[in-house]
């Protein structure tokens, strides 16, 4: 029977080396299924998340060879005969165990953007190519790659600073849905500190569901910041015009 | 003694999906102070892996359909076994449930008069499935969870719970362990809401994720409520059955109701064989009938075409997939073929996306240039907790259950599209149920000391089995056991067969050992979680065994019959005297209103 050689991270947030596994090769077989065939039979306590086994809840996110991959999706087949399969945790984020790590930080990001807020009167006829956009946002399964793979959250730890894409992705569900009123340019320049990404497209590259963050989300949110804050016609326009309610 | 952090609510809401997140919502809103536990991170429950819709008779693509015509169709699927007035609620709810997710912020697809679009799915008279491609328990579940974070509700993730916690009859709190680094935590409360889901991993071939271990059901049995139609165990027709890394993956209904079709290994299109006789003449008389509604159902027009027999309920289309394969027509991995190449690759990538990547990705497989080969998966139990239709709550005194772990709702056979709705409106009413009784009785229960320690002694247990066993290997042998004896077919002998394996399982179960520390660890988690697994899957056969007919998705060789006398009651399992016992409990009178429903005839085409 053909085998796989796995070199899988072993360890907490203190200390870790890699260790290696033999997982005999089943068609079709996924990174997934050989974590758990290592622990069903040789190391039961080996700590992986994971839920739906079928790329659609985000949970089993790791470095396979390096690459931020879903491990759920990642065919053992892609990878050539004898060559070993280094499996690690998201470096992002700090590890709790083995390929566990605490993404927490993603959570408390989120409770600060501004929710959906419609107008209370609205009639809620809108049609199919006012949202195809947001429903391509509305596609992340908070994987959370595109954060671990951001330099600004990766090299530069600017976790203080600045959300990451997947949080720019959610705002611009938010800002570009055609029922929502709320201006969040201001929180987007302050807070979510969109000036930090410099457009390297990395985050779109790992991207699971294919959504095109830099180019549709991103940057068309840097251009609201820039028309609200940094354009002199558009500044006169608002002068005159008046602009989206903003945050209070 | 070993340390435990404490956090008082007034309301716990165990479980974070589409059931949960809505009944901690509602108890929320009502002012109260709550907690949410969910075993992963938040917003990975497995209402996520729901694709084909959210069943609510708005009426926007077919404006006939309304909420008497979804309780019917309901009731029929439950072959009437059902509790009627939740199915009543159901339909009569979901609408406003509906419209509720969008003003929280929910993009469905639209209609071309930009309201929310409908599809058709097995089982439902008329397109009534609102949708978002094939991810809508996505759309639903993110945005719950953004409706709860703004809400100021408490969400402990990655925590699971290991006993209910009673001041006498009445709740009073849960105990349990944070996966994370095993410590202990003791949630006091004043009401208790589980909203769990099902028992999937009961069984080797399954879509359900590894949560889905029958905590809510083996939670609420031991605190003395009571399990109903646990036979009623649903397979979807259509899982993934190649390559074996992906076995069981679920593939969506959508892809028949948007004109997929079913063949064998001799290119017939079987489903017309399997039309039970009284609902026949619903269903397309021929291929080109069966066409023409397509056709018009892809345009979006209105047409007088019956819909093609894939459209059949799901034990139905489960039953003649695993027939034609047993009898030799199957596919060359053992399923069968789902096509719907002949269609418009564009219109199959844009409706259907989620299952073009999952099928490239996966299997190599191309669908919009082949047939997919699929076959049936262990997906849902529509048994669980007995609940009131009204308060979702159970017999213990205030404990309530909302979603796939309460029972009643589907009856005998849940149709597609109906979980994601029975999950908003009676999370919604069990979030109401529990504050209403969380405000009745004022302070905080007593916690009773011992009880706490003997959660703990049982949590500890696995680390001090030194001779003790696998928990993978116990939990291999319970899917041996439910999938040679208590499958898809039944009979009197297996079951009794398999009744007496699970019975012997017990001690090994009760053996399960763990290693290591309780840093985020597996092993433990599972030798802890086989104990509600086995609970799930004894009530399972059992109420097999004593159900002596065929109806629904339980199916008897030796009872090949639906039978009246079985029509008129549930089978409930409790714990008495220690030993699971099993009972009849007679189904409530239908009201008069609700029975011209019956009699009235439907148009046939949808």
């Amino acid at each position: 029977m053909r085998e796989a050689t796995l070199s899988v991270f072993r360890g907490d947030k203190d200390t870790g080396e890699f260790k290696t596994y033999k997982v005999p090769i089943e068609e079709g077989m996924v990174v997934l299924d050989a974590i758990h065939y290592i622990q069903a039979h040789e190391d039961p306590e080996l700590a992986v998340r994971w839920n739906c086994k079928a790329a659609k809840c985000g949970s089993c996110s790791a470095e396979v060879n390096g690459r931020p991959s879903l491990m759920c999706k990642t065919r053992m087949d892609h990878f050539a005969d004898g060559e070993e399969i280094r499996v690690e945790p998201l470096h992002t984020f700090p590890v709790i165990k083995d390929l566990v790590t605490d993404v927490s930080w993603n959570y408390e990001v989120n409770k600060r953007i501004p929710g959906f807020t419609p107008a209370p009167d609205a009639d809620w006829t809108f049609y199919q190519e006012d949202i195809e956009r947001v429903q391509e946002f509305r596609k992340c399964i908070e994987c959370f790659l595109c954060q671990d793979v951001c330099h600004v959250l990766r090299d530069h730890d600017r976790k203080d600073a600045f959300f990451g894409p997947r949080f720019l992705v959610r705002t611009a569900g938010l800002e570009m849905h055609p029922m929502d009123t709320l201006n969040r340019a201001e929180f987007i320049k302050d807070q979510e500190g969109i000036g930090f990404c410099n457009i390297t497209k990395c985050c779109s590259e790992v991207c699971p569901e294919e959504i095109h963050i830099t180019d549709n989300a991103i940057i068309p949110l840097k251009e609201r910041v820039v028309d609200e804050f940094y354009d002199p016609v558009m500044m006169i326009w608002n002068k005159i015009f008046g602009k989206k309610k903003q945050l209070v | 003694m070993a340390n435990y952090e404490t956090h008082e609510h007034d309301v716990l809401v165990i479980g974070a999906g589409g059931a949960g997140l809505r009944a901690a919502i509602e108890a929320s809103a009502k002012g109260l102070s709550v907690g949410l536990v969910c075993k992963s991170l938040l917003g990975k429950a497995h209402t996520v892996m729901a694709e084909g819709g959210v069943a609510a008779a708005l009426g926007n693509v077919d404006s006939a359909d309304g909420w008497e015509t979804h309780f019917r169709d309901t009731m029929m699927g439950g072959k009437m076994l059902n509790n009627w007035r939740m199915a009543q609620l159901h339909a009569q709810e979901a609408p406003d449930r509906v419209r509720e997710l969008e003003h929280w912020g929910a993009v469905f697809d639209r209609t071309k008069n930009g309201k929310i679009l409908q599809r058709a799915f097995g089982g439902h008279t008329y397109k009534r499935l609102c949708h978002v491609g094939d991810r809508t328990g996505l759309e639903m579940i993110r945005t719950l969870q953004d409706q709860g974070v703004h809400q100021g509700i408490k969400v402990y993730m990655e925590c699971a719970i290991s006993k209910l916690l009673k001041d006498g009859d009445t709740i009073a709190g849960a105990f349990g362990y944070f996966r994370q680094d095993g410590r202990y935590v003791l949630f006091k409360a004043k009401a208790v809401v589980l909203a769990t889901g099902g028992v999937g991993r009961s069984f080797p071939v399954t879509s359900n994720s590894w949560e889905y271990t029958g905590d809510g059901q083996g939670l609420a049995y031991e605190a003395g409520a009571d399990l109903i139609d646990m036979e009623f165990v649903q397979f979807h027709p259509t899982g993934m059955v190649w390559p074996p890394g992906v076995r069981g993956i679920l593939v969506t209904e959508a892809v028949r109701g948007e004109g997929g079709i079913l063949r064998n290994n001799k290119g017939e299109r079987f489903m017309w064989k399997y039309l039970p006789e009284d609902r026949r003449n619903e269903y397309a008389a021929d291929e080109e009938e069966a066409k023409r509604w397509v056709d018009a159902a892809m345009k979006g027009e209105k047409t007088n075409d019956r819909r093609p027999p894939e459209l059949s309920t799901r034990d139905n289309v489960a039953r003649a997939i695993y027939t034609e394969v047993k009898e030799g027509r199957g596919s060359p991995h053992g399923g069968v073929f789902l096509d719907i190449s002949y269609q418009d690759s564009e219109r199959v990538k844009k409706k259907l996306p989620s299952m073009y990547h999952q099928f490239k990705e996966l299997a190599d497989v191309d669908i919009t240039a082949g047939p997919m080969e699929v076959g049936p998966t262990m997906h849902y139990i529509m048994g669980g907790i007995r609940v009131d239709a009204d308060t979702a709550g159970t017999r213990v005194p205030g404990l309530f259950a909302a979603g796939e772990v309460a029972g009643g709702m589907h009856g005998s056979n849940r149709l597609g599209g109906n979980s994601l709705s029975d999950l908003i409106v009676f999370g919604q009413r069990a979030g109401a149920g529990a504050a209403e009784f969380a405000k009745k009785i004022g302070g905080q229960p007593k916690i009773n000391e011992a009880d706490i320690t003997a959660a703990i002694e049982e949590l500890e247990a696995p680390f001090k089995r030194a001779n003790g066993l696998n928990p993978y290997d116990v939990q291999t042998k319970l899917h041996e056991i439910m999938s040679k004896y208590v499958g898809i077919f039944r009979e009197e002998n297996d079951l009794k067969q398999g009744i007496a394996e699970l019975e012997a399982l017990q001690a090994e179960v009760d053996n399960a050992k763990a290693q290591g520390t309780k840093l985020f660890n597996p092993g433990w988690h599972l030798a802890l979680n086989l104990k509600t697994m086995l609970i799930c899957s004894q009530a399972i056969a059992k109420a097999a065994l004593l159900r002596k007919e065929s109806r629904g998705a339980h199916s008897r060789l030796d009872y090949p019959n639906t039978e009246a006398d079985f029509g008129k009651f549930n089978y409930s399992s409790s714990l008495e005297g220690g030993k699971m016992a099993l009972k009849e409990s007679p189904l409530n009178e239908m009201p008069e209103d609700l029975k011209k429903l019956f009699a009235k005839k439907e148009p046939a085409h949808a």
